[in-house]
């Protein structure tokens, strides 16, 4: 299954390469719009035309393919049906997590729910490798239900995060070492206890 | 001629502030305190940006909030509200051919904006108030974290700001349709369809149907349409933010008298629903269009030719004030509890119109430079091809982030608040109003000769390579899990932190640049001298001759 680390390397090399080419372009045309021997040029409106359509092609393109490409957007579309292997319920009041349990182990390749209420402020609800990178995340409402269904497919040890801001009490929100996925056939690099991290 | 002379009288005798217009004088003063309440937020950025390499023993948490709190209140109302607001109060008069509606409604904008700016940053200053310029609720009434008078002192100057800016939208709106004294009745209807920019879509469709086109002459020219709809924004913008403050200061109130009210009773999806569309018009809404118009103006006066399809144009710019009525819900991605259509429809796809509204803009402006060439490689121009690029780098890195895939791992990272809103504000639209304020410079001072044009080269290339290169590692950083309004004190994402700092840090020397060369160019006697009355009792914009 895709990994949301492959999904960031994937943009980190797209937006690179989209933000020299665009910098190129202008820079091209600065070079071009002083030229002492340029000539004014009139742009046909096919031209402009050409260019809308792309521009909407574009726009719908992103995200026909992040749609089919990434496989949280289909669960999260349809977590009202599917039915859970485990559900895992965390409470949120005065900036403090309450977990079922210190650590929490996470069945591989089953759908699981984290269910978070909060208390009192908004906060966030972030699951993060031991690299630091993110692996998911939800905002946590007081009043609102907040449901994150994912499915977990590479062994690994996860921190949790806040991943809003809830206040200075709130800047300190974190937990080492809550998640462990295990069963996978794979083990997540990045996530690993003792290993290639 | 001596260094200190300069800077007391100016570059080759400097300003005469005593041959100003009132017009002139009330532009400037507010695009003054804009660029003096620009340098307080890049300063403040610069804190949090070392605070961010290795923890400042003077910022404690409550402290470093707080100053997170204020610095986007300082930059976008302190700075590029009184920028833009100053000089549209010169330029809608100066295309409507006519005097401004009112000048004391001017000086009282700027001055409300201004202290209102003042009073918000004192409530973070001296009480840490820190709830962040998001305010979600009940964050902003949690008196548990933040003393009620500091919230008291910074809610009231928001409202202050508020109503600064509905004094602004009174007089633009005024000064386009009111008739001038010893004119002949200005009829309203043929203004409003051009305003509105209607009369560019009934040419189209009337050149569509084989007919004479609607209007020849628009009433309106095409900045003026883009500032008038961009207003409109503006206008439900203040509406939103007030009613948010009025209800936030209940609370308050209610906990001074001892009568502590129950938070539970605002839901707060719905709250930040209401919030997010009014805030998001700022940023989606009035920010874009203004921009566009200004890319438009600029395109205009650099080449002294008409701009590449103004039918087009006009039509564009409405039908980017009515997708800016529709896209907050990208702001809500990462919310379960949002309706899964509204993220779909308003978060996603109404979203990426925004790709091809800006995009046009973009197309339009830079055909209408080429259409003229060669040019001069002047301040305005390479400011203005500044401020484009930025919007062509920030613009995608938002459409990138409004898309439910890639938000559940981009949402409140340092993606947004990088490639996205920084590269947008400091490149795409701070380098158009450098660029605006470079063409309107000799207008405005009435021929005041720039102290250096290598100060203001290195102005140009500071705010360029520094703001682009803040955003990149900001976003390289997100790429790698790190948050934003997140305090890293581990040194986690150190390198690219201290790569943003050195690009903060050529931002602000920027700044320094650009103020030192402004001052040196007027000199510290026109500068003063702009804050007093103008001895020219005229409503002409200009001096006349």
């Amino acid at each position: 299954m895709t990994d949301s680390v492959d999904v960031l390397q994937m943009l980190k090399l797209v937006y690179t390469l989209y933000t020299l080419s665009v910098i190129s372009l202008i820079g091209w045309f600065a070079f071009g719009v002083v030229n002492p021997k340029g000539k004014p040029r009139i742009v046909k409106a096919s031209t402009f035309y050409t260019y809308v359509g792309v521009l909407i092609t574009v726009g719908v393109a992103i995200h026909i393919v992040t749609f089919n490409k990434i496989p949280w957007v289909e669960i999260d579309f349809k977590r009202d049906s599917l039915k859970p292997a485990q559900v895992v319920n965390i409470t949120i009041e005065k900036h403090k997590f309450k977990l079922p349990s210190p650590k929490i182990e996470l069945k591989c390749n089953e759908y699981i729910l984290f269910d978070v209420v909060s208390k009192d402020l908004t906060y966030g609800f972030g699951i993060f490798r031991q690299n630091n990178s993110m692996v998911t995340q939800m905002q946590v409402l007081p009043g609102s239900r907040n449901d994150l269904m994912w499915k977990f497919g590479k062994n690994g040890v996860y921190h949790l995060r806040s991943t809003e801001y809830s206040g200075p009490k709130g800047a300190k929100m974190y937990i080492k070492d809550v998640f462990e996925v295990k069963g996978c056939d794979e083990d997540d690099k990045y996530s690993q206890k003792r290993g290639n991290l | 001629m001596s260094f200190l002379h300069t800077l007391v009288n100016g570059n080759e005798g400097g300003l005469k502030a005593d041959g100003l217009t009132p017009t002139q004088k009330v532009t400037l003063r507010a695009v003054i305190m804009g660029i003096l309440y620009y340098g307080l937020s890049a300063f403040e950025g610069m804190m949090m940006r070392a605070h961010a390499i290795t923890p400042l023993s003077m910022l404690d948490d409550s402290h470093y909030f707080s100053v997170m709190t204020v610095h986007p209140i300082v930059g976008i109302f302190g700075s590029t509200y009184l920028v833009v607001f100053g000089a549209f109060t010169f330029l809608v008069p100066y295309l409507m051919k006519k005097p401004l509606y009112s000048i004391k409604l001017a000086n009282a904008t700027w001055i409300l904006i201004a202290f209102g700016a003042l009073m918000s940053w004192l409530g973070g200053f001296i009480f840490h108030y820190a709830p962040l310029y998001t305010l979600y609720w009940p964050l902003p009434v949690d008196f548990s974290q933040y003393d009620a008078v500091g919230g008291l002192v910074f809610i009231l100057g928001i409202a202050l700001i508020m109503i600064g800016t509905l004094g602004f939208i009174y007089n633009i709106f005024a000064t386009v349709f009111y008739t001038e004294e010893g004119h002949e009745k200005r009829p309203m209807k043929p203004l409003l369809i051009s305003a509105l920019g209607i009369d560019g879509m009934l040419n189209i469709w009337y050149k569509m149907t084989g007919r004479e086109p609607y209007a020849k002459e628009p009433a309106v020219s095409l900045p003026v349409v883009a500032i008038f709809r961009g207003t409109i924004d503006t206008f439900l913008d203040a509406l939103v933010i007030l009613t948010c403050g009025v209800l936030i200061l209940v609370y308050i109130i209610g906990d001074l008298s001892g009568a502590t009210m129950d938070y539970t009773s605002v839901n707060a999806l719905l709250y930040k629903n209401f919030f997010w569309w009014g805030l998001d018009l700022i940023a989606d809404g009035l920010v874009l269009i203004y921009v566009a118009g200004s890319w438009y103006l600029l395109a205009m006066l650099i080449t002294g030719k008409k701009l590449f399809m103004q039918n087009i144009a006009r039509a564009a710019l409405l039908l980017e004030l009515i997708v800016s009525w529709f896209v907050w819900s990208h702001h809500l991605l990462a919310d379960q509890g949002q309706n899964n259509m509204m993220k779909l429809v308003s978060g996603e796809m109404v979203t990426a119109f925004e790709l091809v509204t800006q995009g046009i803009a973009i197309f339009i402006t830079l055909v209408t430079l080429w259409s003229a060439r060669p040019l001069k490689m002047s301040n305005e121009l390479k400011f203005l091809l500044g401020g484009i690029l930025g919007f062509m780098l920030a613009v995608p890195a938002g459409i990138i982030q409004a898309d439910m895939g890639l938000n559940r791992i981009l949402h409140n990272t340092q993606w947004v608040a990088g490639p996205h809103f920084h590269v947008a504000i400091l490149v795409g639209l701070t380098m158009t109003l450098y660029s605006a304020v470079y063409i309107l410079w000799p207008t405005l001072t009435n021929g005041v000769k720039l102290y250096s044009q290598k100060l203001a080269s290195f102005h140009f290339w500071g705010q360029l390579v520094g703001g682009i290169g803040m955003g990149a590692f900001m976003g390289m950083a997100a790429m790698d899990g790190a948050l934003r309004r997140t305090l890293y004190l581990d040194g986690e994402y150190q390198t690219y932190m201290i790569l943003a700092g050195i690009c903060g840090l050529l931002l602000l020397a920027a700044w320094v640049a650009f103020l030192f060369n402004l001052i040196m160019s007027v000199g510290l006697k026109g500068l003063l001298g702009i804050f007093n009355k103008s001895k020219l009792k005229t409503t002409a914009l200009i001096p006349e001759a």
